[in-house]
């Protein structure tokens, strides 16, 4: 096990200001970590791999890591990303986005690029708020939650990530939380090699902005809360219906081997063209 | 590296240490403790099992755990013999040390008589 951390330090920019932006605690740290195993397990060089981010905490992971990076506009990562695969459909493209990023300002592009299925592998970074711009309630908030913007408690329903991505017609969707994070490890490997639309959420704590907020004394406390309440799939399925509301599934909701839209573009490409020469 | 008491070294970056507690309170061993200057120290490094957890959740990268120079030591010599096994001719030759010696030697001595 050892030595992870010096493998982590040899794909980061060390020319950046570090440590990095992210608050004590901050589990953007723990995926920017995962995602650099992953990759360097799956032996991509690190010219084959494009990190498009949106705003947000999650944008910062664009700067620190030594990958070609495109810090992009509020919720727009994922159309900045389609453009990059289909002009280039050789290189790897990862999009990672919070989740107000995805599923508010870019909930728009969320859908249609799970429709398309293009082959881009989305991380969704889910802190259940907005964080770096002070801390308003998001789309993903649970009922009740105290935020700047709702002192009192918020009343909307929130967006459940996966049932979206998966009724958009994503091709491999996945949840996993900053805790398990060798679990993490596999989802996203898995993720990269799979083609077509990869949408994997994160479950990642914030305490600045919501656990202080929301009756966790200490970010060690949200850590400990995602231990008591998520179990994997296969046993969430087991579970009466009652016992499920408590617990949040994590593990592969869908994994289904479908080309990307770049594939289909190329083979209606090559079809066409040898139509005109035949 | 088997998971046995005492065989790694753990390091702490301060200045890349945050002071979230993550390594303290969910180290099984308890090797961690945050102090007051607001980052976490190595207090029982002997006792460490050489999970990997810290390395994994350290959300700034500042926990490292390698080896320790003892086992460091210990691969070291392992290597040596590996590459006299390796080399077809090791049974007759001297040591590994030797022979990296020795071409050093006689080019020195065969600049002086140029």
């Amino acid at each position: 096990m050892a030595q992870v951390t010096q493998l982590i330090h040899d794909y980061l920019r060390h020319n950046k200001k570090f440590p990095h932006v992210y608050c004590a605690g901050c589990g953007h740290g723990i995926v920017l970590g995962s995602l650099i195993r992953s990759v360097h397990g799956l032996g991509y060089a690190k010219d084959d791999i494009v990190l498009v981010a949106g705003i947000g905490c999650s944008g910062r992971m664009a700067v620190y890591v030594d990958f070609n990076t495109v810090h992009t506009t509020h919720g727009r990562a994922l159309t900045f990303a389609t453009g990059i695969k289909m002009a280039n459909p050789n290189l790897k493209v990862i999009v990672v986005m919070g989740d107000g990023d995805a599923m508010s300002i870019g909930g728009n592009h969320l859908i249609h690029a799970a429709r398309r299925n293009i082959g881009l592998t989305t991380l969704v970074l889910n802190n259940n708020i907005y964080g770096m711009t002070g801390g308003q309630y998001s789309p993903t908030s649970p009922v009740g939650t105290v935020s700047a913007t709702s002192p009192f408690g918020q009343l909307e329903r929130s967006f459940d990530i996966v049932d979206m991505a998966m009724a958009s017609g994503a091709s491999y969707v996945a949840r996993g939380t900053v805790l398990h994070a060798t679990m993490l490890d596999g989802l996203i490997s898995d993720a990269l090699e799979k083609p077509g639309f990869n949408l994997v959420e994160i479950l990642t704590p914030c305490h600045t902005q919501y656990g202080r907020k929301n009756k966790f004394k200490t970010v060690v406390d949200m850590y400990q809360w995602y231990k008591k309440n998520t179990v994997k799939l296969d046993r969430y399925r087991q579970l009466k219906s009652e016992e499920q509301d408590k617990f949040t599934p994590i593990g592969v909701f869908r994994d289904e081997m479908r080309p990307g839209l770049e594939t289909r573009y190329a083979e209606l490409r090559n079809k066409l063209q040898e139509q005109r020469n035949a | 590296m088997s998971k046995k008491k005492g065989l790694a070294k753990v390091t702490i970056y301060p200045d890349w240490c945050k002071g979230c507690g993550i390594c303290a309170a969910f180290c099984p061993a308890g090797v961690f403790e945050l102090r007051a200057d607001g980052k976490s120290h190595v207090v029982r490094e002997e006792e460490c099992v050489n999970c990997g957890f810290c390395e994994l959740h350290c959300p700034d990268f500042a926990v490292s755990v390698t080896p320790k120079e003892i086992s460091r030591r210990k691969t070291d010599a392992c290597v040596d013999p590996r590459v006299e096994a390796a080399d077809p001719s090791a049974g007759t030759d001297p040591g590994p040390e030797e022979n990296v010696g020795t071409p050093n030697r006689e080019e020195d001595h065969g600049h002086k008589k140029a």
